[in-house]
């Protein structure tokens, strides 16, 4: 679930609470905060919006994890997922255009085919 | 029937109103502004990021207009499906899908291209689709209420006529008079965190058995997906490559993403943890199996697990009618519902008509969101256009069960709230009641439910955010009893309905089960268009 709006990198942009589909941030003067952490459903998509990366949803869906935010900056966590995407400033092209499930589909029946023949 | 509305901040006219902004509703919104209606579209959450579809990456049932490859197609899932799929339902559906994804192609949406540089259409990435759609849907005229959650609909004794309900983040209720509405709210997974389904409580089946429409398939409504058990990413189509362990080291025999779910959830049952490992994919296929699905990946790399390599743990989390196929009935062609007025589209409606009683999977499903709201919206925007002069002057009222009410409501109505939501949970989740059924489970769960139900129903709502959750309480016990009425009346196993105590499937039963009601809950049966036989 969201675990951190980074104060250092918040931009007050108000896009997370806007975004949110289950309404978890809230802005607390200017700066936006995690309002209802019990609302979070563990989507990712705050994290794919926010322009700053300033925000980091931790993998546990049902309880709270407390990461640290220096080592998530370090290990490069914060902002992997927008930058996945591809919604970073500066990529190349998008999760949309490297796709690779219709080739993969075809690569993955192939691979299924030859394996059943190794099994014969 | 609830008090008239006393201090709307917001009140709005259309002709379309669609409730619900994924896939279904967008392409509802489209499909009625491309008619020249005036059309607004409400969303819980935020269109654009709300639903199953728009954290996550999905095939898409888009089949060239050949026909071997369309016979193929459609028989390709026509008997696990237990044969309650229709030949021109399916038809249709892949007319529109493919229609469809070529236009989602022309306005920009990034398709992969291969060598040639023919772009693959296939397949679709959610925040890349849905930042689109939400972007086609605004230059299309059609205004978003976002954060704005409905309470229930309005209605005459012409038909439906709108809707009211509350916006979230300043607290101010709204209302939309409408000639005629689209349910585009998704399924219902029952607050289990399955990726992006917390928005999917089944309001929109609710809402349709108030206005005394009814549902279908309700029984084909216990899809679990496996997924590591700290985590909400449930995408179940790559266990295909895994294995699964105890935790010394030692196979659990049989179990299996498909048929070997039941394996893994008799473990879980017998308090056994069970473990799984991509043991199955080789160097070759991992980095493609990486990019195809990315978001699979996010939670194992947070957590320093490889899935190819590490052992990690897995339960099955519940995806009720998300991936299952039940939902509100469908009576024409239109996606209309037999109420004059409602329209329903996407996992809100029910998915046999394509499906039959077993998840096609993503694409299908996909497939059924893109199409099914086009022909909603499509129908939509005609009977409000037909509907002329007359929509001006009417003066609908309310039709939530419970009372909706302005005033201040009684303290600790929200631990009330909470303490509901979980009863209902406690009933759907269990594995020994809603995937391994038995007329005895079944039984005492409805009992339970039906006491659950009738104590909801007379408490007093406020038209609030803390309203809303009360009422995605009932709309989920409401779900959960037209759940278990079907799957008790269903006496035998079809699709994915399994009866322990009717392991076979039973020739006589090939029929579709018609479920509704508030208050009392009636199962009757409805035959399969003839024609699905041909196949």
């Amino acid at each position: 679930m969201i675990e951190l709006v980074s104060q250092d990198r918040c931009i007050g942009c108000r896009l997370c609470v806007k975004v949110c589909p289950t309404n978890v941030f809230a802005m607390e003067g200017k700066l936006a905060v995690i309002a209802r952490q019990e609302d979070c459903q563990t989507c990712f998509m705050c994290e794919a919006y926010c322009p700053v990366d300033a925000l980091y949803v931790a993998p546990q869906a049902d309880k709270s994890a407390n990461p640290d935010e220096q080592e998530l900056i370090e290990s490069g966590r914060l902002g992997s997922w927008r930058k996945e995407i591809g919604w970073n400033p500066g990529a190349e092209d998008t999760m949309a255009e490297r796709d690779t499930t219709p080739f993969f589909e075809v690569f993955t029946e192939a691979y299924r085919g030859k394996q059943q023949e190794i099994g014969k | 029937m609830s008090q008239p509305a006393l201090k709307e901040a917001l009140k709005l006219t259309a002709d379309v109103l669609v409730i619900g902004g994924g896939p279904a509703g967008t392409w509802a919104a489209l499909t009625a502004a491309a008619k020249g209606v005036k059309v607004i579209l409400a969303d819980k959450g935020y269109c654009g990021s709300s639903g199953a579809t728009a954290p996550s990456g999905t095939g898409v049932w888009y089949v060239k207009p050949e026909e071997e490859l369309r016979e193929a197609a459609k028989a390709s899932r026509y008997a696990m499906g237990g044969k309650l799929a229709e030949h021109r339902w399916m038809d249709r559906v892949l007319d529109r899908t493919y229609e469809n994804m070529n236009r989602l192609g022309v306005s920009g949406y990034p398709f992969p291209v291969d060598e040639e540089g023919n772009p693959y259409r296939r397949g679709l990435q959610g925040p890349e689709y849905m930042r689109l759609m939400r972007k086609l849907v605004k230059k299309a005229g059609v205004k978003i209420l976002d954060h704005s959650p409905v309470l229930e609909l309005l209605a005459d004794e012409h038909g439906v006529a709108g809707a009211a309900g509350v916006q979230t983040q300043n607290g101010e209720a709204w209302s939309v008079h409408a000639g005629a509405v689209v349910i585009a709210t998704g399924g219902c997974a029952f607050l289990s965190k399955a990726l992006g389904c917390n928005v999917l409580t089944g309001d929109g089946y609710l809402f349709a058995a108030e206005a005394g429409a009814s549902l279908s398939g309700m029984e084909f409504s216990n899809a679990y997906a496996i997924c590591p058990t700290f985590s909400s990413v449930t995408k179940t189509a790559y266990y295909s490559y895994a294995s699964f362990y105890y935790e010394d080291g030692s196979v659990v025999e049989g179990a299996g993403s498909k048929k070997g779910r039941s394996v893994i959830a008799r473990n879980l049952l017998a308090g056994r943890q069970v473990f799984a490992k991509l043991d199955g994919a080789d160097e070759a296929l991992q980095p493609l199996l990486r990019v195809a699905q990315t978001n699979f990946f996010l939670p194992f790399d947070r957590r320093g697990i490889n899935p190819f390599k590490d052992l990690f743990p897995v339960t099955l989390r519940l995806e009720g009618t998300v991936r299952g196929t039940g939902g509100i009935r469908i009576t024409d062609e239109q996606c209309g519902t037999g109420v004059p007025g409602l329209y329903a589209a996407g996992d809100a409606a029910t998915r046999e008509l394509i499906c039959g009683g077993f998840t096609g999977g993503g694409s299908h499903n996909a497939a059924w969101a893109m199409s099914s709201g086009s022909f909603a919206g499509e129908g939509a925007a005609a009977y409000a256009a037909g509907l002329g002069r007359h929509s001006q002057h009417r003066a609908p009222v309310g039709l939530s069960s419970s009372p909706l009410v302005h005033q201040e409501v009684k303290a600790g109505e929200a631990a009330r709230t909470a303490e509901y939501v979980e009863a209902v949970q406690a009933e759907v989740k269990p594995y020994d009641i809603n995937l391994f059924r038995t007329e005895q489970g079944l039984a005492s769960s409805l009992e339970r439910l039906d006491g659950l139900w009738k104590e909801q129903r007379s408490r007093e709502i406020q038209r609030t955010p803390e309203g809303v959750k009360a009422r995605e309480a009932e709309a989920m016990t409401a779900t959960a009893r037209w759940m278990y009425s079907s799957a008790l009346a269903r006496t035998e196993t079809r699709g994915m309905h399994k009866r322990e105590d009717f392991k076979g499937s039973d020739d006589s039963q090939h029929h579709r089960l018609i479920s509704g009601g508030l208050d009392q809950v009636w199962v009757k049966t409805e035959e399969v268009a003839k024609e699905s036989v041909l196949l």
